[in-house]
């Protein structure tokens, strides 16, 4: 029998995207404003019904586009309102714009997030190619592992976001963890809305007694400084992050920081990977340390902000590291995490670790326990001075030449 | 009908020193929207444009009330957001006080990049009333043609030239397109008639639903003419039956200023420089067509009047 770490926790049977919608209804948002979209659809549609079913109080609008939805959940947090949205993929991209005026207006909006390949080729399987594009919106961006993960994440997702003042989406791998039935503890809901809180804006546009004018235009002399401010609220996001998490451990008994480590400190070889692909990856590692093999794992949770100066210190002794990137940005160079890391340890001093870079998984490309031993392999021999680190993209269970 | 006597109690909500051109309409639109509202307090959205550039230059704001803006293409779906987040907190005990919801947008806003945004949510029913102050281009960047501009017009993305005569094709009809959305209120309404847009506006806030209000609002700049005659050319749209003023009420059409005497439409468009390549002998056939357009749609809107229909 499975027990439970919190005292009053609760295990059941969820997808990620059941347990996305459960954490919704018990944070009750004011509004939310959504609009469907594949593999992300249920977690609205089954909120819809607890809005049906007189389960929340909540104020749920049935936008006709994306692009509608963002503006109307920016516009409802405007007002005043704790406001929520959820969305994947083209939906998302459709966002693109409204991302950032949600980041410049510095409201906490959360948004459950599947991640989903990007047309075209229209596919509607899991990579992280949409979430990864969105990556300088301003966006705090918490990824999971499995279900417990995603339904823990959008708990503290809410107090992250009011505390930062920055929206934020946690996400989950499309249908890998959205449409995957997971033991899962859930909490009750009274002290879910505890922990959450109210939720009291400083200001907020339905305050008729102190009106305010939100949105208005900078010129030269305005714009640079309020942007600085989004990015140093991005810094200091993730002091709160921290703080939330050990928050939430004290209440809920489980443990959270922005990256995870798996058998890190005396690994000579590693692997840094984002979402349920880690999953994967820590079987193998425990296969290898069986073999006596010093392998290891770092999984990023949260990737904006980036924890940048504290990856540094959990992989300046790795001798060989490879970052799995389940997105392409098609740069001609490098991918999104693999450039994020790199630049940690270079701007540290450091010219060790070696690492490189591969893509992975796109469009729900399987990824296996053998692809991934086949990464420590390479790592082995690169760790081993045996094969010089390749200084360009490698590609995971794909037909390239 | 509005009261000028009661209306001058009303507050103005929105302060002059906003850097609106000279003899611009859309100032005279957002300020007696404010009026028409009384005392009820608003809150007011407006896509990217004129009116929300020159009113909102930070750290300044000419809004007294809460203004909201995030972008080009949304003020309906923002105003709906809005509405939603009060119905929320006002179910919930958190908000007291009735408040109604405006938006705002121009004719690029509105009858092209937000009219997705503003079908859904008037087709989703929110209590807001959405004004789209109409002047026949997008003026912000420097008139070029939108979906409301009408044919024959010079703008700078269909200008007259030397084969082309500006812009070749109709301006499409949003506001019956909104008619045709079923819903409580639309009514097209112009500038240069306080009363025609107050009690319009004064209609619009007192409906339970959505609203539509499309109003002709002339823009010296892009329709080349004198600052002053602003409201003038505005009052010869109606008289030339370019622009009828009317409203759909619950379905029901009624024609709210019957010209005594229908004046040619050329006597509208002499007056602006933007027309005047048509008045060149060998264009003489455009004007015509013109004309013969306004004549259907205004003897469309007769029949629809007078056999009482419905929307």
């Amino acid at each position: 029998m499975i027990k439970t770490i919190y005292s009053k926790g609760k295990i059941v049977a969820k997808t990620g995207n059941e347990v996305m919608a459960e954490a919704m209804r018990q944070i009750e948002p004011d509004v939310v404003a959504a609009y469907p979209i594949t593999p992300a659809t249920e977690i609205v549609q089954i909120f819809s019904q607890f809005v049906a079913d007189g389960v929340v109080k909540s104020e749920y609008v049935a936008v006709e586009s994306e692009h509608s939805a963002m503006s109307a959940t920016i516009a409802a947090s405007a007002a005043g309102a704790r406001a929520m949205t959820g969305t994947s993929s083209q939906g998302l991209s459709l966002m693109w714009e409204m991302l950032y005026i949600a980041s410049g207006l510095r409201l906490p909006i959360v948004m459950a997030e599947v991640n989903r390949a990007l047309s075209a080729p229209v596919n509607i399987h899991g990579d992280q190619s949409d979430t990864m594009g969105a990556r300088d919106a301003g966006w705090i961006q918490i990824y999971s592992e499995n279900s417990q993960e995603a339904y823990d994440n959008m708990i503290q997702a809410v107090k992250i976001a009011e505390k930062a003042k920055l929206p934020a989406l946690v996400t989950t791998d499309g249908f890998i963890i959205s449409h995957c039935m997971e033991v899962v503890e859930t909490y009750p809901d009274a002290d879910v809305k505890v922990f959450v809180g109210e939720y009291k804006p400083d200001r907020y546009l339905l305050d008729i007694k102190k009106p305010y004018t939100l949105g208005a235009i900078d010129l030269q002399d305005y714009y640079f400084e309020h942007r600085y401010q989004i990015a140093k609220a991005m810094i200091d996001a993730k002091s709160i992050i921290l703080d939330v998490a050990r928050d939430f451990e004290k209440t809920f008994g489980r443990e959270y920081d922005l990256y995870e480590k798996y058998m890190l400190d005396d690994a000579e070889i590693a692997i840094v990977v984002i979402g349920s692909a880690a999953g994967t990856t820590k079987v193998v590692v425990k296969e290898l340390r069986e073999k006596g093999i010093k392998a290891g794992l770092l999984k990023i949770r949260v990737y904006r902000p980036f924890p940048s100066q504290q990856i540094v210190e959990d992989l300046k002794h790795v001798k060989a590291v490879a970052v799995l990137d389940r997105a392409d940005s098609c740069s001609g160079a490098f991918n999104p995490v693999y450039s994020d890391v790199a630049a940690s340890l270079y701007s540290a001093g450091l010219t060790s670790p070696k690492i490189i870079n591969y893509v992975y998984g796109l469009g729900g490309r399987e990824i296996n326990t053998e692809h991934i031993s086949g990464v420590y392999e390479k790592l082995k021999r690169i760790a081993s001075g045996i094969e010089k680190p390749s200084n360009q993209v490698e590609y995971i269970n794909a037909r390239i030449k | 009908m509005a009261n000028l006597k009661e209306l001058s109690k009303n507050p103005e909500r929105i302060t002059s020193g906003h850097r609106l051109c000279a003899g611009c309409g859309a100032g005279v639109v957002a300020r007696q929207t404010l009026i028409a509202a009384g005392n009820i307090p608003v809150i007011v959205t407006s896509a990217t444009g004129c009116l929300e550039v020159s009113t909102t230059v930070f750290p300044y704001t000419s809004w007294k009330t809460s203004f909201f803006h995030s972008a080009f293409e949304n003020s309906a779906a923002t105003c709906s957001g809005i509405e939603a987040a009060y119905r929320s907190l006002k179910a919930q005990g958190k908000i007291k006080e009735d408040i109604r919801f405006i938006a705002f947008g121009g004719d690029g806003g509105t009858y092209d990049i937000g009219l997705q945004s503003l079908s859904g949510a008037m087709e989703r029913g929110h209590r807001m009333l959405y004004i789209c102050y109409n002047n026949e281009a997008y003026m912000n960047t420097g008139i070029q043609r939108s979906g409301a501009t009408p044919k024959g017009a010079h703008t700078t993305t269909a200008p007259a030239g030397k084969v082309r005569q500006g812009k070749e094709q109709h301006r499409k009809d949003l506001t019956q397109i909104m008619a045709a959305h079923d819903i409580p209120y639309v009514a097209q309404s112009y500038i240069g008639s306080w009363n025609d847009f107050i009690t319009k506006a004064q209609k619009a806030l007192a409906v339970d639903g959505p609203s539509f209000i499309n109003v002709l609002t002339p823009c010296r700049l892009g329709w080349s003419y004198k600052p002053e005659d602003t409201m003038e050319l505005a009052r010869l749209a109606v008289e030339t039956c370019m622009w009828p003023s009317y409203e759909v009420e619950n379905g029901v059409y009624r024609i709210n200023v019957k010209p005594k005497e229908k004046k040619p439409v050329t006597e509208f468009l002499k007056l602006q420089g933007r027309f005047k390549h048509l008045f060149k002998p060998e264009n003489a056939h455009i004007l015509e067509e013109i004309q013969k357009n306004i004549d259907e749609k205004w003897a469309l809107l007769q029949f629809r009047t007078e056999a009482g229909c419905r929307a």
